[in-house]
């Protein structure tokens, strides 16, 4: 009887050689005439450890980390087939300090599966949610997720129940589900890894959204640096139309839903809804004037459902085992479990999913086991390029929206990125003006202009110091106010945090006034 | 009409057009992808994907086929950082400069790749036209930086020396492809 090794062949597991583990893996099995059979999993998130493999043994999974091509022979002479002692075997991933205390829902699947076989994927619980949705009337499809307290996880944090009930009640012949994949900021990554692991349950979400509003065509607006995520979804999209789970007669109900992929073009400003809206109908990626919301007039003009990976992902366990289960997870108005991703100068960095709550202390040391360079961390920016940087004195701020909003700060997508000592805190504010201005897509002053004068102001503090920063401060208030989206709008942000909590980095240069 | 008007209609009528090498991929992306909705950016995905760039040439039939201007065609193809005017070289380093690989050095990662690919400042081809350079903002690879890719190929934790045994690799490909 065959035996089954995982090995993950999530994009980050590949970039540190898990292709060639794999590879190594089959060989070494044929060599000795043995049966093995090597799935390639997504990845179970302790990314630090990988490639992470793991062998399906009577006992249970056990993981052996991080292996190399040249562990191979070693690991098959210590009969790690049958589990056996080898000085990178982990045991069972599950009981791991850094796993066992999560809570996950949206990531329960995610390098557990094969990402894209329809079976194993209902056997660990696929299609649950989407076959009790089909069973309820739309309009309690709605009612389930606005219970739920479930709010969109691309960042500005909406409430997904109230958007669904808008497209829901809007009249079209057509409506569209679009799910942002746009996954742009630094620092974050949860996406390409639902993606790449568990894609059926992006699909499956998708797909009870259009029951719910009914919306009968899907897209996925993906972005072009995903070239593995790309190839596991449309496998995973295709194993799904040949099952019967998508097209015209969604497991033998009658209704009907398709879905597509669609690669974006490399600009960041399309993970904005409505540059997305815009790239997806083949235009340039240019923000549009909102109202209309794009609940109403959305992709090609009708009402539109445009949520992000992890949002839809949350949705099928929300129907198969109902919204109070996800709303007992959290705090406050933050409910369920958000997945953090750490990143960045961190010893473990990985994804974490956890409900809202904990506080950033406890993820970056009590996960992220400090440093990866092992000095002090001094900056740690969360929520993506457009969110502030923190210093220590906010380390215990909790991990929930309000929270972060009290502190000028943003939870975002949950990105999490480490900086040590070593970080010069000019040189991070004048890259967050630089990149809106490679990035901005034109359309409003405060964006397109003033992130360029932005650079060059930050460039003239060397020289005159005080006179640049009530200029710098004046030009972010015009861009925080004065913006049309969250791209101009935000870049003020991480500038002007750097600028408060670390001014010993410009004061340096101020000092040269004086001279 | 005076004399500038004529000026005009004759800079207008300059359409460059598509060499007879490259016409072949571009009528098969047109063919494949024009009933789509929001066919453009498809088309011109299939378009850099078989030739490696979007020639100034393919502008004119694509925008025919879509029913747009040319000028909205250039618009789609100068906006959006993926596509390419030109051909890139034999190899293509792309190298990630967002905030998490910036924490790991990749502002030093990309000074050692700058030289060793023997790279004027702000150039983006070697002078031997064999390595394109360029930037990208995130591969979502933000645990394991500083991060690039290499031909397409996701490297993770690239540090000078990695940077340098990675293009020994592909040397040796080139040579054993010679």
């Amino acid at each position: 009887m065959s035996i089954t090794v995982y090995v993950p062949g999530d994009a980050a597991a590949v970039s540190v050689g898990a292709d060639a583990v794999a590879a190594a893996i089959t060989r070494e099995a044929q060599a000795r005439g043995l049966d093995v059979r090597v799935v390639r999993n997504g990845s179970r998130g302790l990314l630090w450890l990988e490639p992470l493999v793991e062998v399906a043994t009577p006992q249970g999974r056990v993981a052996y980390a991080p292996v190399g091509e040249g562990d191979i022979a070693g690991l098959f002479q210590a009969g790690w087939l049958e589990g056996g002692a080898h000085a990178l075997r982990l045991g069972d991933i599950t009981q791991h300090p850094y796993f066992r205390d999560q809570r996950r829902v949206s990531f329960a699947r995610v390098g557990v599966i094969d990402p894209v076989d329809v079976d194993d994927y209902a056997a660990h619980g696929g299609w649950a949610g989407l076959k009790r949705a089909l069973a309820l009337e739309p309009a309690k499809v709605v009612e389930t997720v606005t219970a739920s307290g479930l709010r969109g996880r691309g960042g500005a944090a909406f409430p997904t129940g109230i958007k669904w009930q808008t497209v829901h009640d809007a009249h079209a012949l057509q409506k569209y589900i679009v799910c942002n994949a746009d996954e742009g900021d630094s620092g974050t990554f949860s996406d390409r890894m639902l993606m790449e692991g568990d894609p059926l349950c992006l699909v499956e979400g998708m797909t009870i959204a259009g029951l719910a509003v009914g919306a009968t065509q899907g897209y996925i607006y993906l972005r072009s640096e995903y070239p593995h995520a790309w190839r596991t979804l449309n496998a995973a999209i295709a194993q799904a139309y040949a099952a019967g789970w998508l097209g015209a007669d969604i497991a033998g109900s009658g209704r009907r839903f398709d879905l597509e992929v669609r690669l974006g073009a490399g600009a960041y400003i399309c993970g904005e809804e409505t540059s997305l809206l815009e790239s997806l109908e083949g235009k340039r990626g240019q923000v549009r004037f909102k109202p209309p919301l794009p609940a109403l007039k959305g992709l090609f003009g009708k009402p539109t459902v445009i949520n992000n990976v992890i949002t839809f992902s949350a949705v099928p366990a929300i129907l198969a085992d109902g919204a109070p289960a996800y709303h007992d997870y959290g705090t406050g108005r933050s409910r369920g479990t958000l997945p953090l991703q750490l990143a960045g100068n961190i010893a473990h960095g990985g994804l974490v999913e956890v409900p809202f709550g904990l506080t950033l202390r406890q993820v970056l040391y009590d996960y992220g086991g400090g440093s990866a360079s092992g000095r002090p961390i001094r900056a740690v920016q969360v929520g993506g390029p457009l969110g502030a940087y923190l210093p220590e004195s906010l380390f215990d701020t909790p991990l929930d929206y309000e929270a972060f909003a009290k502190v000028g700060g943003m939870l975002g997508h949950g990105g999490i990125v480490v900086f040590d000592d070593t970080v010069d805190m000019l040189e991070q504010a004048r890259y967050a003006m630089e990149f809106c201005a490679i990035e901005s897509c034109g359309k409003c002053t405060p964006c397109r202009i003033g992130s360029t004068r932005g650079v060059e102001v930050i460039d003239r503090f060397a020289t005159h110091g005080a006179v640049q920063e009530a200029l710098l401060r004046d030009l972010c208030q015009t861009m925080l106010h004065g913006s049309l989206c969250a791209l101009g709008g935000l870049t003020p942000y991480p500038v002007l945090s750097a600028l408060d909590h670390f001014p010993e980095d410009f004061d340096r240069v101020r000092q040269s006034d004086a001279a | 009409m005076g004399k500038r008007s004529r000026h005009i209609e004759s800079v207008t009528e300059v359409v460059p057009a598509l060499e007879d090498a490259l016409a072949g991929p571009v009528e098969a992306a047109i063919a494949e992808h024009r009933d789509r909705p929001g066919a453009l950016l498809p088309i011109l995905h299939a378009v850099q994907d078989a030739l490696g760039h979007v020639p100034e040439g393919a502008v004119a039939p694509i925008a025919a086929a879509l029913n747009m201007t040319r000028a909205d065609v250039h618009g789609v193809v100068s906006f959006y950082h993926h596509y390419r005017s030109a051909p890139p070289g034999a190899h293509l380093v792309q190298v990630c400069r967002a905030e998490a690989c910036q924490s790991m050095g990749a502002r030093a990662l990309e000074a050692h790749a700058r030289a060793r690919l023997g790279l004027a400042a702000g150039a983006h081809h070697s002078a031997d036209g064999r390595f394109t350079l360029e930037p990208v903002y995130c591969l979502g690879n933000c645990a394991l930086s500083p991060a690039m890719l290499l031909d397409g190929q996701l490297h993770g934790r690239v540090t000078p020396g990695r940077f340098d045994a990675l293009l020994a690799t592909c040397e040796t490909t080139e040579e054993h492809a010679a």
